[in-house]
C-alpha cells in the first residue's frame, strides 16, 4: 500500500491483524488435516482463516474505493465475481465423482495459477509510484509471479488433460527435453534482467507464453502413472505463486499461506517421491524414468483365467483375504460393491483387509478417499508397510485394478523400469485373483509377471461388474 | 528285509538311538528292528518294552551287523570294522571337527550319515538333533546351577526375613540359551541375556528374559541361522557388559559357539575373580574350549574366590529317557524322508539338500563337506553384499550428494540469504523472513500426515492457496478499466477454487468413518 492517507492506517493496521490471525488459522488448518481426528476441524480452521483474511481485505478496499465511481464499479465487479466464483466452485464440488477427484483438484489448480498471472499483469499495468532502488525489485516481482502463475497454469491443465483421459497418458518425449526445460529457464533469467532495466509489456508478454509452454512441457514429459506425484508439485507450485503475488504487492498473508501451500505440497510430493523410489528433483525438473525400455520380449509363460463363480468359492473357504485396488477401481467405478463384498466376507467370519499401495490411483490417498465414500470402515485400510509382512499368510489376495503396485519385477528385476519401487508383495499370498480389463500393461508400460505366477489367477472384464458377479455368486 | 539295528553306546553315555516307542514307527516304516540287549538300560527303557514294541533283542555282534545302525555318540575304529559290508550307520558324526573319522569311514564300504549335519531349514527342523539336544541341555544346565547355588532362585518375603530373587546371565540366546532363559525365568529368576544378533531380543522377551544389547554400529544377520564371529569393536563393548555382569549377577550359563571354530572366550579369570562367592558358572561350550577361562571341559571347578564352574559336556545325557524320545523321533523323521515308500527300503536322494547335506561316506565313497545351503534370510544376504559394494559412494549417488556437497550447499544458502539482506531495500527482508518461516512452518505441520488423508489435505492446501484472491482484490478498485477487469476475472477463478476446495474437503472427510459407525 502506497497511499498513506491518514483514514487508511487504521484499516491497514486493522488489516494487518485480521491477516496475521487468518495465517495461524491456516497453519491451525494444515495441521488439522494431518491428523484423522482433527481433520474436520482443520477444514474449519481453513474457512474461517479464509473468511477473515477475505473480510478484512473486502474491508479496505471499501475504505480505499467509497466515493470513487471505479471504486463503486469495482466493488460491483467482485460482488459478481465472488458469487459467480462461489456458484461454480460448490456446484462442482457437490457434482464431482469421487474417482474424478483428481481431476478437479488438478483443474482448480490451473485456476490459482491462472489467477497468479492475472494479478501480476495488473502488477505491471498499475506499477505504483515506487522510490529507484525499489523500481527494479517490483518488476521482478511482477516477472516472477507470472511465470510461476503460468507454469502452474498450463501444467495443471495438462494434468487434468492426462487424468480425464482426454490426451494421451504416455510421457511426451521430446529430443533435447532437459535442454528446452534449462533453456526456459535460462531465458526467462534473461528476460527478468532485461525486463528490470527496460519495462515493455511485449517482454511480459514473451516470458507470458514461455511459461505456457514450460509448464505444458513439463507435465507432458511426465507419464500418467506419475501423476500422483506431479498433482501434488502443481499444488506446491500454486502456492508459491501465491507467493510471490504476497511479494508483488507487499501483502504478509499472500507470502505466508503461499509458502505454507509451497513447502507442504513439496513435502507431501516428496514423501510420494520416496514411496515410489523416485528422485525428487526429477520429478520437478519434469520427466523422468525415460530411458530406453529393456528388451520386452521375454517370455512369462501362460496366464490362467479363472470365473467369477469359481473366485467366489475360493472367497468363501478364504480364511483372510486382502483386497489390494489401483487405478482401475476408480475407473469402473467399482469401490461400492468391493466394500460390500467386504462386508459379506466380514459377515462370513472371513478376515478382510485392504491394501493400498502409497501412489495407488492418481492421486496420493486416491483409494483411501474412494473406499471411505464406500463406507469400508478406516481402521481394516491399511497402507502397504503394515500390510506386506502379512501377505505370505494371506488365503486369497484380490488385485482390482491394480497393476504396476504390485509387480515383483519391481523387486526382483533389477533391469525393470520400476525397479527399486516398493511394491505389495501379493504374490507371496497363497492365491492371487487378478481383476483386468484385458493383459495390456500397467500405467509404467511394463508387463507384470505376476500374472503367469502358479498361484495367481486372471479375472476378466470390467472390475465392477465382475465384483457384482462374485456378490451373486454368494 | 532291511534290518536296522539298535547298537548300545560306550562308556558314560546314558541315552539311546531308538525308544520304544520310535521302534513301533520304524515297524511302520517296513523296517525290521533289533535292539542290543540292555541298550537302553540306562534310559529307564527295559529289554522287555522293546520287544513289547515289536524288535528282536540281540547281542553286541548281531546288532552291528544290521543293514542300518543307529546310534548316538560316533563310533570308534574297532566299531566301524563290526559294521557289514554295504550297511548305513547313522549317527552324530561331528565330521567338520573330526576329518580323521569321515576318513575312516570311507575307507570301509559303508554309507555313514551324519544326524547332526542337518541343515537349518525349515524342512529339515523336525530332524535337527542339534536343536533338541541344545533344548536338553540349557534346560539341564539351569538345573545343574540349581543345584550347585546355595539359595533359591525366585525371591520370597517370608516370616524368616526376605530372600532377593537370583540373577541369571544367559550369553548366546540360541536354542539352549532360549531354553536355559526358559527354565530360569520359571523358576523365578531374574533372566539377562546376550547375543550378537538383535534380532532375538523378541525371542529373549517372549520367554521372560531381558536381552542385553551392545551398542555398536554394527548388525549381524545370519545367514545359515548359527552365530558367525564379530567384529572387534562389538567385542570390545561386550566384553564390557561381561565384566558388569559378572560383578552383578549370581549365576552365569554360558552357550556361545561358532561352528567350525572354537568357542569365543566370553568371561576372563578377571571376570570369574570378581563375582561373589557362591556363585555358579555353567560353561556349556566347555567341550569346544570354553566360553569361560578357567572351565575344563566334564569337570566342576571350584575357583579360589569360592565360584563354582561347570563344564560339563554331557549335560543331554543327564536326562537321558527325554534326550532318548527327542534324539530317537529326530532319527525317525530322517528314517521316514529316506523311506519314500514305506517300503523298508532306505535310499538317498542327492537332489534333496538335506539328505545330500547329511551324507558323509556313500558307498565308501566321501561326499563330505557338501555344498553351503542358504537357509534363511537370503534376499538380507543379497543386500548386504551389494551395500558392501556400493560402499559409501552408493550411499552418496542415492541421495545425489556427499555430505561436503551438502553442507557447501546449505554454506552457498546462507551466504545467498545474508547477501539479499545486506542489499535489499527496506521491505525486502521482512518478506523474506515470513517466506522462510512460513516454509518451515509447512514443513513441520504436515510431517506426520497420515496417508489416508493426502487427499483432503492437498484439497484444502489447494482451497487455501486461493488466497490469491487478496491480491486480485486490491488491485480491483483500480482507475483502469482493463486492470479492473483483469482483476474480476482472477477473483472468480480464486472464489471457484476456494468454494469449491473447501466444500470437497468436506465432502471427502464426512465420508471418512470409523468401524461400526460405517454400518450405519
Amino acid at each position: 500500500m502506497t497511499d498513506t492517507a491518514a483514514g487508511l492506517l487504521t484499516a491497514e493496521s486493522v488489516a494487518g491483524a485480521a491477516y496475521i490471525v487468518a495465517g495461524l488459522m491456516f497453519i491451525l488448518s494444515l495441521a488439522g488435516l494431518s491428523r484423522h481426528e482433527k481433520a474436520r476441524a482443520g477444514v474449519i480452521y481453513g474457512i474461517s482463516g479464509m473468511i477473515i483474511a477475505l473480510a478484512a481485505t473486502i474491508w479496505l478496499t471499501l475504505q480505499d474505493a467509497w466515493g470513487s465511481g471505479t471504486g463503486l464499479l469495482g466493488l460491483a465487479l467482485l460482488l459478481i465475481a465472488v458469487l459467480v466464483g462461489a456458484a461454480i466452485g460448490l456446484w462442482r464440488a457437490r457434482a464431482v465423482q469421487m474417482t474424478g477427484m483428481p481431476e478437479l483438484i488438478a483443474l482448480l489448480h490451473s485456476f490459482v495459477g491462472l489467477a497468479a498471472v492475472l494479478v501480476g499483469w495488473n502488477g505491471h499495468l498499475e506499477a505504483p509510484e515506487l522510490p529507484e532502488a525499489l523500481q527494479g525489485i517490483h518488476h521482478a516481482e511482477v516477472f516472477i509471479g507470472v511465470f510461476i502463475g503460468a507454469v502452474t497454469f498450463t501444467g495443471s491443465i495438462v494434468a487434468y488433460l492426462k487424468l480425464s483421459a482426454r490426451m494421451k497418458s504416455s510421457p511426451l518425449t521430446l529430443p533435447g527435453k532437459n535442454v528446452i526445460n534449462l533453456g526456459s529457464l535460462a531465458a526467462f533469467v534473461a528476460l527478468t534482467i532485461w525486463y528490470v532495466n527496460d519495462t515493455q509489456l511485449w517482454l511480459l508478454v514473451v516470458v507470458t507464453l514461455l511459461a505456457l509452454g514450460l509448464g505444458w512441457h513439463l507435465v507432458a514429459s511426465i507419464g500418467g502413472g506419475d501423476m500422483p506425484v506431479v498433482v501434488s508439485m502443481l499444488n506446491s507450485y500454486s502456492g508459491w505463486a501465491a507467493a510471490a503475488a504476497g511479494f508483488l504487492l507487499n501483502n504478509d498473508l499472500l507470502i505466508i499461506t503461499g509458502a505454507l501451500v509451497g513447502s507442504s505440497g513439496a513435502y507431501l510430493s516428496y514423501i510420494m517421491c520416496k514411496a515410489m523410489n523416485r528422485s525428487f528433483l526429477s520429478v520437478i525438473a519434469g520427466g523422468f524414468g525415460i530411458e530406453a525400455p529393456k528388451t520386452g520380449d521375454t517370455d512369462y509363460g501362460e496366464h490362467r483365467e479363472i470365473s467369477a463363480q469359481a473366485t467366489a468359492e475360493l472367497l468363501t473357504n478364504a480364511s483372510s483375504v486382502v483386497i489390494t485396488p489401483g487405478y482401475g477401481m476408480a475407473v469402473a467405478q467399482a469401490q461400492y460393491p468391493v466394500a460390500e463384498l467386504a462386508h459379506q466376507l466380514r459377515e462370513r467370519g472371513v478376515d478382510v483387509k485392504f491394501g493400498i499401495h502409497p501412489v495407488a490411483g492418481r492421486l496420493p490417498g486416491h483409494m483411501n478417499v474412494l473406499l471411505a465414500e464406500a463406507k469400508v470402515p478406516y481402521d481394516i485400510v491399511l497402507e502397504m508397510d503394515e500390510i506386506n509382512d502379512d501377505l505370505n499368510e494371506t488365503t486369497v489376495v484380490l488385485v482390482i485394478g491394480a497393476n504396476d503396485t504390485v509387480n515383483p519385477a519391481a523387486a526382483e528385476d533389477p533391469g525393470s523400469p520400476i525397479a527399486g519401487m516398493p511394491v505389495l508383495r501379493v504374490w507371496e499370498a497363497e492365491n492371487v485373483v487378478v481383476f483386468k480389463r484385458s493383459m495390456a500393461a500397467g500405467y509404467a508400460g511394463v508387463q507384470n509377471p505376476l500374472f503367469f505366477r502358479e498361484n495367481s489367477q486372471m479375472l476378466f472384464g470390467d472390475a465392477k461388474q465382475r465384483v457384482e458377479d462374485i456378490l451373486r455368486a454368494f | 528285509m532291511t534290518r536296522i539295528g539298535i547298537v548300545a553306546e560306550l562308556g558314560r553315555e546314558t541315552r539311546v538311538a531308538a525308544t520304544p516307542a520310535t521302534v513301533k514307527q520304524l515297524l511302520g516304516l517296513g523296517y525290521d528292528v533289533v535292539v542290543e540287549k540292555g541298550a537302553g538300560e540306562s534310559a529307564s527303557f527295559r529289554n522287555e518294552e522293546y520287544a513289547a514294541a515289536g524288535a528282536s533283542i540281540v547281542g553286541a555282534e548281531d546288532a552291528w551287523g544290521s543293514d542300518v545302525v543307529l546310534r548316538i555318540n560316533p563310533p570308534t575304529e574297532n566299531e566301524i570294522n563290526r559294521l557289514a559290508e554295504g550297511a548305513t550307520l547313522i549317527s552324530m558324526l561331528s565330521p567338520g571337527l573330526r576329518p580323521e573319522l569321515v576318513e575312516a569311514l570311507a575307507a570301509r564300504p559303508i554309507t555313514a550319515l551324519a544326524l547332526d549335519a542337518v541343515p537349518r531349514i525349515s524342512r529339515a527342523q523336525s530332524m535337527d538333533v542339534l536343536s533338541s539336544m541344545a533344548n536338553i541341555a540349557g534346560y539341564r544346565a539351569v538345573i545343574e546351577a540349581a543345584h550347585e547355588f546355595g539359595r533359591f532362585f525366585t525371591g520370597q518375603v517370608t516370616a524368616a526375613g526376605k530372600v532377593p530373587p537370583a540373577k541369571v546371565l544367559v550369553a548366546g540366546a540360541g536354542v539352549a540359551g532360549l531354553a536355559a532363559i526358559g527354565a530360569a525365568s520359571s523358576l523365578g529368576a531374574i533372566v539377562r541375556a546376550t547375543d550378537p544378533r538383535p534380532e532375538v531380543a523378541d525371542q529373549v522377551k517372549s520367554i521372560g528374559g531381558t536381552y542385553l544389547k551392545v551398542e555398536v554400529e554394527e548388525e549381524m544377520k545370519s545367514s545359515d541361522g548359527y552365530a558367525k564371529a564379530t567384529s572387534e569393536a562389538y567385542n570390545r563393548r561386550a566384553a564390557e557388559i561381561y565384566t558388569e555382569q559378572a560383578r552383578d549377577v549370581d549365576i552365569v550359563i554360558t552357550t556361545a559357539l561358532i561352528p567350525g571354530r572354537p568357542a569365543p572366550k566370553l568371561l576372563t579369570a578377571d571376570d570369574v575373580a570378581a563375582m561373589k562367592p557362591g556363585s555358579v558358572i555353567v560353561d556349556m561350550a566347555a567341550g569346544q574350549g570354553g566360553n569361560v577361562e578357567g572351565s575344563v571341559a566334564g569337570e566342576r571347578i571350584v575357583t579360589e574366590n569360592g565360584v563354582v564352574i561347570l563344564g560339563y559336556t554331557d549335560l543331554p545325557a543327564r536326562l537321558p529317557a527325554q534326550a532318548s524320545q527327542l534324539y530317537g523321533t529326530n532319527l525317525l523323521n530322517l528314517l521316514k524322508l529316506l523311506t519314500k515308500d514305506k517300503d523298508g527300503q532306505l535310499t538317498i536322494d542327492f537332489d534333496d539338500v538335506v539328505q545330500r547335506s547329511v551324507t558323509v561316506v556313500r558307498d565308501g565313497e566321501k561326499t563330505w563337506p557338501p555344498p553351503p545351503v542358504q537357509v534363511s534370510a537370503a534376499p538380507a544376504a543379497q543386500a548386504d553384499a551389494t551395500r558392501a559394494e556400493e560402499g559409501p559412494a552408493g550411499e552418496a549417488a542415492k541421495t545425489g550428494l556427499s555430505p561436503a556437497g551438502k553442507a557447501g550447499l546449505i554454506a552457498a544458502g546462507i551466504a545467498f540469504l545474508f547477501g539479499i539482506n545486506a542489499v535489499a531495500p527496506a521491505p525486502l527482508p521482512q518478506h523474506f523472513t515470513v517466506l522462510l518461516l512460513s516454509v518451515v512452518v509447512g514443513f513441520y505441520v504436515i510431517g506426520k500426515v497420515h496417508h489416508a488423508l493426502h487427499t483432503p489435505l492437498m484439497s484444502v492446501t489447494n482451497a487455501i492457496s486461493g488466497i490469491i484472491v487478496v491480491g486480485a482484490l486490491l488491485q480491483i478498485t483500480s482507475e483502469s478499466l482493463i486492470v479492473q477487469a483483469l482483476s474480476a476475472v482472477a477473483v472468480l477463478l480464486a472464489s471457484i477454487n476456494i468454494f469449491g476446495g473447501f466444500a470437497v474437503t468436506r465432502r471427502m472427510l464426512a465420508m471418512f468413518s470409523k468401524g461400526n459407525k460405517a454400518q450405519g
